[in-house]
């Protein structure tokens, strides 16, 4: 169960591996030929069956999604990836179109095959540069090869496919603000319904997917359904990219089974940097609640940090020692959101605007014991009330900082200031410099 | 048709803080608690609006046949389902306090300046904070300041401090005049409303958005800090400007008006009105009014009279003398019935006429047959598969009609055609195509032909029009540009009609109506229109004096105000003007905020007000008319306004045989070569109207007057967009920038009534061939 299940990185120790000849010498642009084989219902049901689900966050089985998209209404279809990955912690997506971005485009010509799409689009976010210049590489690449454009392997399937870059927006990585923003409006969220399965870019029928989610699809083609479902556990099938950042001792990517914990990759990542011990930690990403030590043991899967109080999100495992201050943490997180907020909604934007002057103050000593219950009743009044979920995802760390470490918290009132050394909590620190 | 829609529609039933609601399928929650009246509070939430979601003020707990959303929902976004129970404010803890969080976030950034805020005392964030808000705030931070106020346009200003961010201006300005020229810009708690650079906000609706702003954050410039709502006397009002029919609201304080806002008249303007209609109002102070009675001396000056005085003098002037009636397009409908009686019994003509524009013979007999009998609505053009806009600019001359269009444009894609020599940018919007109208095929019964009053202006265009719509079954409407046209023709305000559409040329409806006034008979003698009555004025043995209302010669011809010259002249007017420069007695009357009145919008239905401005002393020119007619010995006996008002209602409509209508064979467009060119126009909206004076705020959204000309004409001029050219005949030139777009390589289009195009005193004309060279 600890071991690891590199699929999506198999290759990543190869010089070459963001090249097609790369791919293909590991096995790539194999389950193009046996999925365009099958008629597109065959495909969704495979996918289905698989029980491959998003590996965004929201973890929404991927089968289902494109199986709402209405077949036969002779509209356009579309598939979008949503390669915008921008929440604090998160880093797979990245790397992995760094390394392997031909998986990608593998999968969506797959993904767009099976919901007859005939054009997709990759929404990536603008900050990356070489990653956009690899992916851009790769799809012409791909064109070159005959895996892009008309007549896709002799089997009668078009598809184009085009890279969108996004403009620094983590707004945009929520999928109807994607959609506005591909289509040149300012990325704010759209009301639902119309769903994008019914109504999504340009008014059509459309799938958005995560990167890593899309990427799975190929090697679900190539294994079967029941290689995928040996991995993981119950209700949460196959191998994901766990992103371990922070406090270890060796930070990356790990891929490993769905259930894994946070114990056995802490094994695989050398463990806490050396002479400390880990406080708190995010399952998957900043808006997802933090956990403490005694979550270690908690299966990573959907369901198992669901159980335990907070989601699986993307899986970026950040984990912070005993030198780091909850409230710090909280509060930079908090400015994240407020600087990230679209405007659209009222909660988002003034509550943001108030929760850092709040923290702000907690972290300053300025705060009472009655803030705290300001600050609670605040993010009771924002979470839940907003128009879209980074609201939500804003007043996590807050909320549940406050439910482990609510004591920390006081300690700045009484300690006049925040009782930490910052500096002690970085890296460089460490290195001794 | 009320039982065909009735079955068309599925009716759901659901359950509202414990009462039972029935409402037609797709309606809102928000709505369907207000049936019931229960108010949810909200800000971007309109009912004219798609829903936005955005302020989140209207959170109420829902469930769904037991499942029961886990967070509450926005009651301004969800339909009502069959099976739904909603909890609002007033049942739910979890609402209630949902909503009093989300009112108190609004407020953190919201400055307290009430006391000087233009929305304050009738402010939906003022009232339902005190309503549906915490007693006071928590919040200890930083507001969020900004420089204010920016202007967006010369006539909306915006506090951007004040804004609670409902984007209902920008979507009024997307969706319903399609102005997108607003915009959300920046994010977070740093949104904002903005214009697109230095492109201001050139909208002619833009002002609704003042009005719907749930805060003082846009503001009319010329209302801005003028006064308290709770000062204000508000009377509903029609708006005299177009003929659209606008429900209007005047504010008035201390006897004067302070500003007008569009009125809900769910038929006609819904909840909009045009930027003229709010703002054009300012002509009642700004040139000097006419004060009291005058009376032309030996001296050859006017001189003040007193009433007796001048009534005396008028009647003497008019007294048994062959004179005329120039009734103008502005008139109430009850004023226009005094002229018409006036000008029947007091002075035993036909000759009157309300046309103070270019005008047929054509027009003449389409007004006396068929004009009354044409029974189009704007419901009609909701349902139209077709819209044919003949000589007419919806945008430009009856702008609710625009808004109409393009409601059903947006939503169906209304395919509009239009005669006009260009697509203006109201009929861009609507995505009308230029049609010659002697081609136009296709239209059903659905169709709706919209012919403007410029039609009168291009041989044929009426007749063709008629033959259209008897041919393919499709709606006709006339579209007059002025509000009172439509009532001065039922008036009988013309030579051929007498009130109640009754035939002059028949004698039994001269009869019946000599009978109802108690005259022994009506004069047969078939009458002039306002041309012909014009020029009979300069003539020995036709007319020796003329009886003028408010009438701008400058309208008619540019001839007009030297034909009045050499005879009696009898003003009423509001405001000295360049008829009571000449005029031998003056009698100042009472503009449309004084007097009580209605008017006939172009479908005929009738918009009544009364006088807004209780105190004002002035008289309507019914009861002018009535004291002049008594002085000469023929009273009309309308000694009020109510009088009136009864006496047309006894009369009622003709229902006898009808004039028929004669029409003619379409002329050709006059052949332009070389530097020669065809020149069409139209008035735009705002312009140099008189009823716009003395609004500069208005009048800086007014658009700049530009030549249009094909790029086959710029190119032989050697000019580009900008460039300067003169556009000329043997009476005068115009010299303005032109544009390139596209139009006929023979044509050329310019602005009739705007800043340096005033086409008919300048050139004579209001089309015609002129000569265009590169200035």
């Amino acid at each position: 169960m600890s071991k690891l299940t590199p699929v999506l990185s198999a290759n990543w120790d190869q010089a070459d591996s963001f090249t097609i000849e790369g791919y293909k010498r590991s096995g790539g642009y194999k389950a193009i030929k046996s999925a365009l084989e099958k008629t597109p219902d065959e495909v969704i049901q495979l996918v289905k069956d698989s029980g491959l689900r998003g590996r965004g966050g929201a973890g929404f089985p991927t089968g289902m999604k494109w199986g709402f998209i209405p077949q036969g209404d002779n509209k356009e279809h579309y598939l979008v990836v949503n390669a915008d990955e921008s929440e604090p912690g998160t880093c797979k997506d990245m790397p992995l179109l760094m390394a392997n971005p031909h998986v990608l485009v593998e999968g969506i010509i797959i993904g767009s095959y099976a919901i007859r799409a005939n054009h997709a689009f990759i929404y990536i976010r603008g900050e990356v540069a070489h990653v956009v210049r690899r992916v851009q590489e790769a799809i012409a690449e791909a064109y070159k090869a005959g895996f892009l454009g008309k007549n896709i392997l002799g089997k009668g399937f078009d598809l184009d496919l085009t890279l969108h870059v996004g403009a620094g927006a983590y707004i945009c990585g929520e999928e109807t603000a994607l959609l506005d923003s591909l289509e040149g409006f300012r990325g704010q969220p759209r009301l639902r319904p119309p769903f994008p399965a019914i109504a999504g870019l340009y008014a059509r029928p459309t799938v958005v997917n995560n990167v890593e989610s899309i990427a799975s699809v190929p090697s679900i083609i190539n294994n079967g359904v029941e290689w995928f479902q040996s991995m993981g556990t119950e209700k949460s099938k196959g191998y994901t990219l766990y992103s371990l950042s922070g406090h270890v001792a060796n930070p990356g990517q790990f891929e490993a089974p769905l259930g894994i914990t946070l114990r056995e990759l802490l094994e695989l990542a050398g463990g806490i940097r050396p002479g400390h011990q880990i406080k708190f930690w995010t399952p998957g990403g900043s808006s997802t609640p933090m956990f403490t030590a005694e979550h270690l043991d908690v299966p990573l899967d959907y369901e198992g940090v669901g159980a335990a109080g907070s989601m699986l999100g993307t899986k970026a495992l950040q984990i912070f020692d005993e030198t780091t201050c909850v409230v710090r943490a909280a509060l930079r997180w908090t400015e994240f959101y407020k600087h990230e907020s679209c405007g659209k909604c009222t909660p988002c934007r003034e509550g943001t605007w108030w929760l850092v002057q709040m923290l702000h103050d907690l972290e300053d000593g300025k705060g009472s014991e009655e803030d705290l219950a300001k600050l609670l009743d605040l993010c009771d009044n924002i979470a839940g009330r907003s128009f879209c979920a980074l609201a939500d995802g804003a007043v996590a760390p807050i909320i549940s900082s406050l439910k482990y470490f609510r004591d920390e918290y006081l300690a700045h009132q009484k300690n006049g200031g925040c009782p930490f050394d910052p500096m002690k909590s970085t890296k460089f620190e460490m290195a001794g410099i | 048709m009320s039982t065909e829609q009735l079955t068309e529609v599925e009716m759901i039933t659901c359950v509202i803080d414990g009462f039972e609601v029935t409402v037609p399928k797709g309606t809102l929650v928000i709505r369907a608690a207000e049936k019931l009246g229960i108010q949810i509070p909200r800000f971007c939430d309109h009912p004219l609006l798609s829903p936005a979601g955005a302020c989140r003020q209207c959170l109420v707990d829902v469930e769904i046949n037991g499942r029961a959303f886990p967070k509450p929902q926005a009651s301004c976004t969800i339909p009502v389902e069959t099976g739904m129970i909603v909890k609002t404010q007033l049942t739910s803890p979890v609402a209630d306090k949902a909503q009093k969080g989300i009112m108190e976030l609004l407020l953190i950034n919201h400055p307290l300046d009430c006391p000087v805020c233009d929305k304050g005392g009738e402010c939906p964030l003022q009232n339902q904070a005190m309503s549906n808000g915490r007693e006071s705030s928590r919040y200890e931070g930083k507001k969020r300041t900004y420089d204010k106020p920016v202007a967006i346009s010369t006539q909306v200003l915006l506090d951007r401090e004040r804004c609670v961010l409902c984007a209902r201006c920008t979507r009024f300005s997307e969706e319903i005049a399609g102005d997108p020229f607003i915009t959300l810009n920046e994010r977070g708690a740093l949104q904002q409303v903005g214009i697109y650079e230095k492109d201001p906000f050139q909208s002619y609706f833009s002002g609704n958005t003042v009005q719907i702003c749930p805060v003082g954050a846009l503001t009319g410039a010329s209302y801005r800090f003028r006064a308290r709502p709770f000062d204000l006397v508000s009377v509903d009002s029609a708006c005299e400007h177009c003929a659209s029919g606008c429900a209007m609201r005047t504010d008035i304080r201390r006897g004067k008006t302070l500003r007008r806002l569009a009125g809900n008249d769910a038929s006609v303007n819904e909840e909009w009105n045009c930027d003229k209609g709010r703002w054009a109002f300012k002509y009642l102070t700004t040139r000097e009014r006419v004060s009291t009675p005058m009376v032309r001396g030996e001296d050859g000056e006017l001189h003040e009279a007193s009433w007796p005085e001048a009534i005396a003098a008028a009647a003497a002037g008019l007294k048994g003398k062959r004179a005329g009636v120039l009734v103008g397009g502005r008139v109430t409908r009850e004023d226009a019935y005094g002229y018409s009686k006036f000008a029947r019994v007091a002075l035993g003509t036909n000759d009157i006429d309300f046309r103070a524009r270019p005008h047929t013979d054509e027009e003449t007999s389409f007004l006396s047959s068929i004009a009354l009998d044409l029974k189009t609505t704007y419901a009609d053009l909701d349902k139209a598969d077709h819209v044919v806009l003949v000589e007419f600019e919806p945008e430009e001359e009856s702008p609710i009609v625009f808004l109409r269009l393009y409601k059903q444009s947006r939503k169906r894609s209304l395919k509009v055609s239009t005669t006009a020599a260009r697509i203006s940018r109201g009929n861009h919007k609507l995505g009308a195509v230029r049609v010659a109208l002697s081609s136009v095929s296709d239209l059903t019964a659905k169709s709706v032909i919209l012919v403007g009053e410029r039609a009168a202006e291009s041989a044929g265009a009426l007749s063709t029009a008629v033959a259209l719509a008897e041919k393919s079954g499709a709606k006709l409407a006339w579209i007059p540009r002025r509000a009172g046209e439509r009532g001065a023709l039922e008036m009988g305000a013309i030579s051929t009609l007498l009130p109640g559409g009754r035939p002059v040329s028949d004698a039994s409806a001269r009869v019946d109506l000599a009978a109802a006034w108690g005259v022994d008979s009506l004069p047969t003698t078939p009458g002039r229109t306002t041309s012909e009555i014009l020029e009979a004025l300069n003539k020995e043995d036709e007319l020796e004096a003329v009886l003028v209302g408010g009438v701008d010669p400058m309208d008619i011809s540019a001839d007009a105000l030297s034909q009045l010259l050499n005879t009696f002249v009898v003003s009423l007017e509001i405001s000295h003007s360049s008829v009571t420069a000449i005029a031998d007695v003056v009698l100042p009357v009472a503009a449309v905020v004084e007097k009580r009145g209605s008017f006939a919008d172009w479908q005929g239905s009738v918009h009544s007000f009364d006088k807004a401005q209780a105190d004002a002393l002035s008289r309507s020119d019914v009861r002018i008319l009535t004291m002049l007619s008594e002085a000469m010995g023929k009273s009309i006996n309308l000694p009020t306004v109510s009088a009136t008002e009864r006496e047309i209602a006894s009369l009622g409509k003709w229902d006898g045989a009808k004039i028929n209508f004669a029409p003619i064979a379409s002329g050709s467009a006059p052949h332009a070569e070389g530097n020669h060119a065809n020149l069409t126009s139209w008035r735009l909206l705002l312009d140099l109207g008189t009823l716009q004076e003395g609004e500069a705020n208005l009048a800086g959204t007014a658009r700049i007057a530009r030549a249009h000309i094909s790029s086959k004409r710029a190119g032989d001029l050697g000019v580009a967009n900008g460039d300067l050219v003169k556009v000329s005949n043997d009476r005068g030139s115009l010299t303005l920038p032109v544009v390139i777009i596209d139009i006929a390589d023979d044509s050329i289009w310019v602005p009739r009534n705007s800043l340096n195009s005033q086409v008919i005193p300048t050139l004579g004309f209001s089309s015609g061939i002129v000569t265009v060279v590169k200035a």
